[in-house]
């Protein structure tokens, strides 16, 4: 199975690279642009064959390592 | 005799200055310990995880030092009471394994900051600050591009009551919450900071307030 991981910052931490992203968008004109995010995916693969499991497995690395959950939430697909 | 570790992770860069700082400081003996190690020298009095790059801060600063071998030795000492200290990567590691509240994240100017820093000591009765008290501030170098501290509201309030906050910027340099410079664990054993006091222990360095940190952990030793 091929497990999708996606990390972002919560809502309410600031975002500094978004913010940065966004003043270069608007400076490219991009003016209607606005709550810019930035996060990172890691995809894997992951030998598994009852996808509820997998999705279980996957969601204890984002706790364990993937994601710092003091400041980030993740999303997990796995098909 | 003294006797303090010094954790070197792969990307680690001021691990010697660690060394040199305690052992000029104090006369402390000083072990180097690799981070695969799965047991800590016996008969320590105090662990540094020094500055630098561990894994070159793949994923998050600190994030896979974290999960070293090493630092369940650690963390399991600390449990007993063992004095351990984060310098700056140090910190973020200690903020990644749980050890300490809160997060490092990236300076609010996107900007790696490396200059003299001037800190306020906001408590001066712990175990790694009590020789502060007479003076209740120190100037120390930081250099970090993640050195902004967060945690929730909750936590930070928190932290303030309970006198964990340890050190505060006095001109904030990366947007830290509160200008948290430092902060300590409840029990009153395990330190973070962002600014270094490895690079603040000869006069000739510009500061030797970072001594004073050295030689106050390992006092009663």
């Amino acid at each position: 199975m091929r497990a999708k991981v996606e990390v972002f910052l919560k809502p309410g931490v600031l975002d500094v690279q978004g913010k940065a992203i966004e003043g270069a968008l608007h400076g490219l004109g991009f003016g209607d642009v606005s709550g810019v995010r930035v996060g990172k995916t890691i995809e894997f693969d992951l030998m598994a064959h009852d996808r509820a499991a997998a999705e279980a497995e996957v969601r204890s690395m984002c706790e364990r390592l993937l994601a710092n959950t003091v400041i980030e939430g993740y999303r997990v697909e796995v098909a | 005799m003294a006797k303090a570790a010094v954790v070197v992770f792969p990307g680690s860069n001021c691990d010697r200055d660690c060394k040199t700082a305690i052992e000029r400081s104090t006369g402390a003996k000083v072990e180097m310990v690799w981070h695969q190690e799965t047991a800590l020298p016996a008969g320590l009095d105090l662990v540094v995880l020094p500055g630098g790059f561990s894994y070159g801060d793949y994923l998050r600063s600190g994030a896979m030092a974290a999960q070293s071998p090493v630092m369940r030795e650690v963390a399991a000492a600390a449990e007993k009471g063992l004095a351990v200290v984060g310098i700056c990567n140090g910190f973020q590691i200690l903020a990644e394994a749980g050890m300490l509240p809160g997060a490092l994240m990236r300076n609010k100017a996107l900007k790696y900051v490396c200059k003299a820093v001037g800190l306020d000591v906001v408590n001066a009765q712990t175990r790694f600050t009590a020789g502060y008290a007479g003076r209740r501030e120190a100037t120390m170098t930081v250099g970090n591009g993640d050195g902004n501290y967060f945690a929730d509201e909750a936590t930070l309030e928190r932290l303030e009551g309970e006198g964990q906050v340890v050190f505060r910027y006095k001109d904030n340099p990366n947007g830290s919450a509160r200008d948290i410079a430092g902060v300590i664990n409840i029990r009153g054993n395990v330190l973070g900071m962002m600014p270094h006091p490895d690079r603040a222990f000869e006069p000739e360095l510009g500061s030797a307030d970072g001594a004073i940190l050295f030689q106050s952990a390992l006092a009663s030793a």
